[in-house]
């Protein structure tokens, strides 16, 4: 589904990537660890198309198909999403109303017809139970006055309700109490399926508990260095990354 | 260059949908400003004596009077002897029905989207055209009439209600006000009158159309609203101007009297040619004084205005709460798009017991656009119990802008309550990324976040023109981001 091969990129001119590979197939749940700068955000901003990440080399293919001259939003309409780190407040706009706008977009662009008010409100009230989120964050604005952990919450609610194929997990799991973990770990956990991928950036092993990934790769300096199982998340939890370092 | 700077390339080439104009028979006067040009004018109109003689004692102030330096607004000394202050399209004969309007004139109209044409006519509407300096023509005035509400042209109510105008015509906004005031009260030339009996609810909404045609000429109107003991109107403007590279200047007046119980609602969707959006060259100048009185108890006057069109924009919607539990509200949409510049806000004067009023005012700033709200709220001794609401919100386009916000605050009584909220936020890179990551366009997040900006405003249109605004908003707008 994915498919990442020789990718150098980086920020003003600076090199961040310096020649990674890696392979998502379908239905297969990949986590990234790394240490903060070893280009974890970076990795998931090129898949995303964030303005100003340049690439140098290498190719990411979706599908099949080469995305890295594929706007943003294409992206996005095509099965690419990502839960922010750091979600963004959009003051004015109602959340709900944003979320109908996200999916009649992806639902335009697949030919399909759109959702009205009255549908949707229905489909979003079985969403919102999976992530136990209360109704009045609906009719806020989007993230406005939002707790860390409702705004993750709210990541995983979009997800949920815009069915991506890929879904990027932007170290979703910092800021969260072990509650909200828990809740959002369940909410991706019964998200998957065999036609569905995840690749979930993190520094802890909390999350990969819950999750339980097919595979785990240490970052580092831009690189994938190792990659392995669930065994590599506890080697990394006692040993810490040095031992990897060259 | 990256996406989002394409499209606001491809939006600033937007050209202006209504920069048309009409190739009529006009009688446009010299241009230049003396005594004999307000007697032309005056005689012009018919008018009678005691007229003429306010507006030569107007002329003679406004040549004492200075131009005000005060706003943020950036331009060069408009050059008053270089404008022509009257212009009309010749009629053929003298009208006594719509039918015998210039077909040039309604097909004007029917461009700008203003069916004049009774059986098109937007449902419940009454609806004046001012053309350059006058009033072409005015709509469902049979119907009107039978409620006994008078909607006509300035120049008609001078001629057939007399004492009426003799009795409000300055009274709000005196002659000795502010420079443009002055300058207008000397050379106006056209408007609307409105006047609401006792005890009536005005059955239809009521709308005036301005429209700026001749080149090099001003235009200068007066509208005058009277709602008599417990009534109520709903009033609204609208304005379009061709695209010229000469700038233009717009000098009203607005003076709204409510009396006892009454409410006025007055909402305006200004849309002057802006100016050519890449040189800034042309647009018109808008310099106007809009002042309502709730001279009665439990009056109400409520502005709304929507500006987002203008070279310049000079304009403070004002309510005097002389009456007791008076009400003044005053809603604000303004939007400096490119070279545009707007110094806007209001004025609450507070002199009855138990008064109130809230401002709410929205500034937009994209392009090169320098936005200023200028408010101030004024506490009498007498005004026991006031209160003030104010929320002025600032929102920012790209990096070239700006927003500025001046609120002045006088409370000469103890028992006031006075609340202020403001907040200044940029449209970010990230709010865009983060629409475009659910499949959402940049044109589509820029208009959603700037419509959710506007909402509590656009909320107060009345609902024929709050899609209109909402549009105009998006057209204005449009991939105005980098």
């Amino acid at each position: 589904m994915l498919e990442i091969k020789n990718l150098h990129a980086g920020i003003d001119g600076k090199e961040i990537l310096k020649g990674l590979d890696l392979t998502i197939k379908a239905g297969e749940l990949h986590a990234i660890m790394g240490r903060n700068g070893s280009g974890k955000s970076t990795l998931a901003n090129i898949i995303t198309g964030r303005e100003n990440y340049e690439v140098t080399s290498g190719t990411v293919k979706f599908n099949g198909n080469n995305i890295l001259d594929m706007s943003p939003e294409n992206r996005a309409l095509e099965g690419i999403f990502m839960s922010f780190q750091y979600p963004v407040v959009i003051p004015g706009v109602n959340n709900t109303y944003f979320l109908r706008a996200a999916l009649n977009s992806k639902l335009k662009h697949n030919e399909l017809k759109e959702v009205n008010a009255a549908d949707f409100m229905r489909l979003i009230r079985e969403k919102l139970k999976l992530v136990e989120m209360d109704e009045k964050y609906l009719s806020r604005a989007v993230n406005d006055g939002f707790s860390g952990g409702e705004k993750k919450k709210n990541e995983i609610l979009q997800m949920l309700t815009l069915e991506p194929q890929l879904s990027i997990l932007d170290e979703t799991d910092s800021g969260l109490d072990i509650d909200a973990l828990r809740i959002i770990a369940q909410g991706v956990n019964n998200f998957r399926n065999s036609e569905r991928s995840f690749l979930a950036i993190t520094h802890y092993q909390r999350l990969l508990d819950h999750m339980k990934p097919d595979f785990i790769h240490v970052l580092i300096d831009g690189k994938i260095v190792k990659s392995g199982g669930m065994s590599l998340a506890q080697e990394l939890e006692e040993k810490g990354y040095s031992w990897l370092e060259a | 260059m990256s996406k989002n700077t394409q499209i606001i390339d491809k939006a600033i080439e937007k050209e202006y949908e209504y920069g048309f104009t009409t190739d009529i028979e006009q009688e446009t006067i010299a241009p230049g400003l003396n005594k004999d040009v307000i007697r032309l004018i005056s005689s012009k109109k018919d008018e009678p004596q005691w007229l003429l003689d306010w507006r030569l004692k107007a002329y003679d102030q406004w040549l004492k009077m200075d131009e005000p330096d005060w706003s943020k607004l950036n331009f060069s000394q408009i050059d008053f002897q270089s404008i022509s202050y009257y212009a009309a399209p010749k009629p053929k004969k003298k009208l006594s029905s719509l039918d015998e309007v210039d077909p040039e004139l309604l097909d004007t109209y029917k461009k700008l989207g203003i069916p004049l044409e009774e059986q098109k006519m937007l449902a419940n509407v009454a609806v004046d055209a001012v053309f350059d300096s006058v009033s072409v023509t005015t709509t469902f005035k049979e119907e009107l009439q039978k409620h006994g509400v008078i909607f006509c042209s300035f120049s008609e109510a001078v001629k057939n209600h007399p004492n009426i105008i003799k009795k409000y015509l300055g009274s709000v906004v005196p002659t000795t006000d502010n420079y443009f005031a002055a300058l207008n009260s000397a050379v106006f030339s056209d408007g609307s009158f409105v006047y609401i009996p006792k005890n009536v609810r005005c059955p239809m909404e009521l709308s005036t159309y301005f429209r700026i045609n001749a080149a090099n000429t001003g235009q200068f109107e007066r509208t005058l609203i009277v709602a008599e003991e417990q009534s109520h109107v709903s009033y609204l403007e609208g304005c379009t101007a061709p695209m010229r590279d000469e700038n233009q200047l717009h000098a009203a007046v607005v003076e709204l009297v409510a009396h006892k119980d009454a409410e006025i609602k007055y909402s305006t969707v200004q849309n002057w040619y802006p100016g050519n959006p890449k040189t800034g060259k042309g647009g018109i100048y808008n310099f106007v004084t809009k002042r309502g009185t709730c001279v009665g108890d439990n009056s109400k006057i409520s502005w709304t205005q929507v500006e987002t069109g203008s070279a310049l924009t000079w304009k403070y919607p004002s309510c005097i709460l002389k009456g007791d539990n008076s009400v003044g509200e005053f809603y604000s949409v303004a939007l400096s798009n490119n070279f545009q510049q707007a110094d806007t806000g209001t004025k609450m004067i507070h002199i009855g017991k138990n008064t109130k009023s809230t401002i709410i005012s929205k500034g937009i700033s994209a392009g090169k656009g320098q936005n200023t709200y200028r408010g101030g709220v004024k506490i009498m001794k007498a005004a026991e119990n006031a209160r003030n609401y104010s929320q002025c919100d600032s929102i920012l386009i790209g990096e070239e802008c700006g927003a500025h916000t001046f609120p002045y605050i006088d409370v000469r009584n103890p028992s006031a309550q006075m609340e202020h909220e403001a907040s200044t936020s940029r449209i970010g890179e990230d709010q865009l990324f983060y629409c475009n990551q659910r499949g959402i366009s940049t044109e589509d997040a820029v208009s959603m976040i700037v419509n959710g900006f506007c909402k509590e405003v656009f909320n107060e249109l009345p609902m024929e023109f709050a899609v209109e605004a909402q549009k105009l908003m998006e057209v204005s707008l449009e991939g105005s981001v980098g």
